[in-house]
């Protein structure tokens, strides 16, 4: 298990998730963003839009994933003016790979990308940190993906509906931000799907309780 | 089976172990002949909240160099354009550069774009700036300003990253300063009640943060007008030094009138003084 970080740079230390499902895609993360001990912001928006029906989620270094989002957004919007249609998920994934393998010893970001496009659908790609890229059905990344990795394991059954997703997603984050002090704050839900986007956020008196203790 | 490892940090109170490491690597600096660099405090308290009409943004005038105070009245609320205010805490002359950087390059592309400049152009251009330098240009920054879409207010790291927040601190009073804040803020405050709270919060960094310190300036910026209050409050005016009030008799002073003391004796010896050599040197005043 790896030492919490302590830095004086703003980390989200973090939990985020993502889960395919029939016609799209389930993504939520924590709110909590970190200087050392201190939030520095306690609503932190860390899904990401890198295009109309294509977000990331974002863990890491603050200032890191920021510009490669940034970066990401502009490269993509840019290739889909080119193509003139919708750009694919795996696409964006590919950019994110490029931009983190190819600066791996300069960034620390831990990046899920996830949305919908019309010719595979929904489907979640999760880019650790080094670069890797590879399509998962489900995929938790941040601090606090280390405590939820055995819920993720025992809960997810192939074809859960929407709201299954969500409820899911939800219960998986608010049992990370339990145990992991640096995840908290609010639990950010976006559902990505041929209709467009749809958000929420669940606050901290709403979130599903687990243990009476 | 592994045994389960849970961090150890606090098993309560203050830890030492850091002071051992120290005192080595003090030890072996001295030792090849160099002195341990002393740490730089950057002492400050700036924030900025966003009420009904605009943005108020406020910092203290602390500018330190180590312990010592080196500018008792600084202004920390630099200009960018007309309708953007923006805060420095960090390194007085990285603040001071990037923000007068930043505002060169916005009023170009104001001029080229025939626009007002929104307050998240700027935002842009700081933080590729920052995240260029990978936070070696030391600058915590609270941007604020009000256009085209209403007011805006940004917290940005020296390592590049921002947030849009509807209230920020920064500094090393931030935490002081947060404290009031979060107490007291509502959405779509009155003027005057944003400027109470900024003000109290920057009160409470100048009074309990040691970096931060003398006064409190303001900046309120709304659609079309900019109010830049400096001095907003005198929070730490320097009190008069008792016997150096002119005019009057005060208690403490100790200029005593002639008569006050008692004379019991009195001895005069006239000193005979000749004359020994009398010269005379014309100025020149050719």
């Amino acid at each position: 298990k790896t030492r919490p970080f302590f830095s004086e740079f703003r980390v989200h230390s973090t939990t985020i998730m993502a889960v395919e499902f029939e016609g799209g895609v389930v993504i939520g993360a924590d709110s909590r963003t970190t200087t050392g001990a201190y939030i520095a912001n306690r609503v932190t928006d860390k899904l990401t839009p890198i295009h109309e029906r294509i977000f990331c989620c974002r863990s890491g270094s603050a200032a890191d994933t920021q510009a490669i989002a940034d970066a990401v957004t502009y490269q993509l919007g840019f290739h889909s003016i080119e193509l003139d249609e919708a750009p694919l998920v795996q696409t964006a994934a590919s950019l994110f790979r490029e931009m983190c393998y190819r600066y791996r010893e300069e960034l620390m970001a831990g990046i899920i990308v996830a949305g919908w496009d019309p010719r595979r659908g929904g489907q979640v790609y999760t880019v650790p940190v080094g670069g890797m890229m590879t399509r998962q059905p489900v995929s938790v990344g941040g601090s606090g993906s280390s405590y939820i990795y055995g819920y993720v394991d025992s809960n997810y059954r192939a074809g859960m509906s929407k709201e299954e997703c969500l409820k899911f997603t939800a219960e998986a984050l608010a049992l990370a931000m339990e145990r992991d002090g640096s995840s908290g704050g609010v639990v950010r839900l976006a559902v990505i799907s041929e209709q467009g986007v749809e958000r929420q956020a669940i606050l901290g008196n709403q979130l599903p309780k687990f243990s009476t203790v | 089976m592994a045994s389960v490892s849970v961090c150890q940090y606090h098993s309560g109170g203050f830890s030492f172990e850091n002071c051992k490491r120290n005192a080595l690597l003090e030890a072996d600096i001295n030792k090849l002949g160099f002195s341990s660099p002393a740490a730089r405090k950057t002492g400050t308290t700036i924030c900025g909240v966003v009420y009904k009409d605009g943005v108020v943004l406020g910092a203290d005038t602390r500018a330190t160099e180590g312990m010592v105070v080196a500018d008792k009245n600084c202004s920390k609320i630099h200009y960018i354009s007309p309708n953007i205010y923006c805060c420095g805490a960090g390194t007085a002359a990285d603040t001071e550069m990037t923000t007068q950087i930043i505002s060169s390059n916005l009023e170009l592309h104001s001029l080229s774009t025939g626009r007002l400049p929104r307050v998240t152009t700027a935002n842009r251009m700081l933080k590729q700036m920052l995240f260029r330098y990978q936070g070696y240009i030391g600058a915590a920054l609270v941007l604020g300003g009000v256009d085209c879409n209403g007011p805006h207010l940004y917290s940005i790291y020296p390592h590049g990253s921002t947030d849009k927040l509807p209230y920020v601190t920064m500094g090393s009073g931030s935490l002081a300063a947060m404290a009031v804040f979060e107490d007291r803020y509502r959405p779509n405050m009155e003027e005057e009640e944003a400027k109470r709270l900024v003000r109290d919060a920057i009160a409470a960094g100048i009074f309990n943060d040691l970096g931060s310190g003398s006064n409190i300036d303001l900046c309120v910026i709304t659609k079309g007008n900019v109010d830049y209050l400096r001095p907003h409050d005198m929070a730490n005016k320097k009190g008069v030094r008792e016997d150096k009030v002119y005019g009057r008799p005060v208690t403490g002073s100790y200029r005593y009138k002639h008569g006050t003391t008692g004379v019991l004796t009195k001895a005069v010896t006239p000193l005979n003084l000749e004359v020994v050599e009398e010269s005379v040197q014309t100025m020149d005043t050719s």
